[in-house]
């Protein structure tokens, strides 16, 4: 029987933890989760707010499992997303298998800090993974965006916590009162 | 007797290197983009992957209708109340408005049968909803919820109750891609309603008001004017109005005047449109002059047959 951790252990998993294995499932699910919340139907100041969920849910993964999510996975999802998005095939697909292999490749240094010096480093991360879609897309001879552009990754670095410890939450191990 | 294996056991095997893998998906997204820039073939595709995505779209949908029903469900009986003695109002305002253009219909229809024009067809329209504002900052478009479904086809005007939002470019089986008038390098072709003059409005972009470009600073401009669609593409039926005029700067110093406009349609926040069907088909193209050049005159035949079956 799964029964899930406490509100209380909401949090990530100190050094003295070790988690339990993650059900592939789960990340599918997450992945599709994230796909829905890109397509939300936003307008206005939501819409300029609204972070690149797919792109933190991926990069999420490809911290703590690279051995299910790397670059094909996230490049696959990347396909989706231009369709969803309607824009030129390949330029998401492109955007975030770079992501995944900065993630595969930063992952081991990441995940020694705390969570809030972590969100620093994705920010750069998704910052990176938001100009590689402006460089694609300048290249194809559209015009520059305004500056709101660089609000979702900001955004998405300040969600990083909090993705952390709910896509953390079932696979935190349970204390029985006893070892307690 | 026992041999070191040679290979790595299986718990280190973890397929090619990220470097590789990312070289060769990069290529393939590289491909795939310049690809769907250059030459369209992924259409196909896109129509599958997108009919795939539906239920997701329609699910992401849900959370905001299901606020908007409770919001509707608690709106006040005040607020109704008011929205009715204001809609009683504008109905006998327009009233009179509606019975002069109902007599000029009749005469106008008189006149050209005189003249034994054509009559203006009047094709069917389709109201949609929109299901969302498209999220790439790049471009501005929307996505309705009719498609092949309700027999939308790309190239459609679509409007509101104000004026002309943007045309159909791209159908999917339940949904539609609408690009607004807005976009960058989108252009309407108008007239100047008070004075006739005929001109081209070009978007410019998310942020940017639309501009008419190649005016000369003598044209017979002014700010405030309205701009209605001309009708010269066959794209657009003609008379919807499109634009004001927002500002006007005649610079002697340049050939052309610089002048912007503000969309009359909620570009941006509309939520039920109407697509207007296509107009009869544009006419034909006059005949060239023909040229005493023999070699010339070859070139220009094979491209004028590519370009006008």
């Amino acid at each position: 029987m799964m029964v899930l951790p406490s509100i209380g252990q909401l949090s990530t998993a100190g050094p003295d933890e070790i988690l339990r294995p993650v059900k592939p499932w789960f990340i599918v699910a997450t992945l599709f989760a994230a796909l829905a919340g890109n397509l939300l139907p936003l307008t206005g100041v939501s819409l300029a707010l609204r972070p690149d969920f797919i792109a933190l849910v991926l990069l999420y993964w490809c911290i703590q499992e690279p051995r299910y999510v790397g670059v094909g996975v996230a490049w696959t999802v990347g396909l989706m997303m231009d369709v969803g998005d309607a824009t030129l095939f390949g330029q998401h697909a492109l955007a975030y298998a770079f992501l995944a292999y900065a993630a595969e490749y930063f992952r081991r240094r990441v995940l020694r800090f705390p969570l809030w010096q972590q969100a620093a480093q994705v920010a750069v991360l998704l910052g990176l993974c938001a100009g590689l879609v402006l460089l694609v897309r300048v290249v194809g001879g559209a015009p520059l965006p305004r500056w709101t552009y660089a609000v979702p990754p900001l955004v998405g670095a300040l969600l990083w916590p909090a993705v952390t410890m709910l896509l953390q939450w079932p696979q935190r191990p349970q204390h029985s009162p006893v070892e307690l | 007797m026992h041999y070191i294996p040679v290979e790595p056991p299986p718990f280190f095997r973890r397929g090619p290197s990220p470097l590789a893998r990312l070289a060769f998906f990069g290529l393939i997204s590289i491909a795939l983009l310049f690809v769907d820039t250059r030459y369209h073939y992924l259409e196909g595709v896109r129509q599958v992957a997108a009919t795939v995505l539906y239920p997701l779209q329609r699910a992401a949908q849900l959370p905001g209708d299901v606020l908007g029903w409770v919001g509707g469900y608690f709106t006040s009986l005040r607020s109704l109340a008011d929205e009715n003695t204001t809609l009683k109002q504008q109905s006998v305002e327009q009233a009179a408005a509606a019975q002069a253009f109902a007599a000029t219909q009749e005469e106008n229809g008189r006149l050209r049968a005189l003249l034994e024009a054509r009559k203006r067809s009047t094709t069917a329209a389709k109201t949609v909803e929109v299901l969302y504002t498209g999220r790439d900052p790049f471009v501005q478009k929307l996505f309705v919820d009719r498609g092949m479904d309700a027999d939308i086809q790309p190239g459609e005007a679509v409007i509101d109750g104000d004026g002309v939002v943007g045309q159909v470019t791209r159908v999917y089986p339940y949904m539609a891609e609408v690009t607004l008038v807005t976009d960058k390098d989108h252009a309407v072709p108008v007239q100047v309603q008070r004075s006739g003059v005929r001109s081209v409005l070009y978007g410019s972009g998310a942020g940017r008001p639309p501009e008419l470009r190649f005016m000369a600073p003598s044209a017979d401009i002014q700010v405030g004017d309205v701009l209605v669609t001309s009708g010269l593409d066959g794209t657009y039926p003609p008379g919807l109005a499109v634009a004001r005029i927002a500002t006007l700067e005649r610079d002697t110093g340049q050939i052309f005047a610089r002048i912007t406009c503000t969309p009359l349609a909620g570009v941006d926040r509309s939520e039920h449109l109407l697509v207007i069907g296509r107009t009869a088909a544009a006419m034909p193209r006059p005949e060239e002059p023909t040229v005493q050049d023999p070699a010339k005159k070859m070139g220009k035949g094979k491209r004028r047959g590519g370009a006008n079956p």
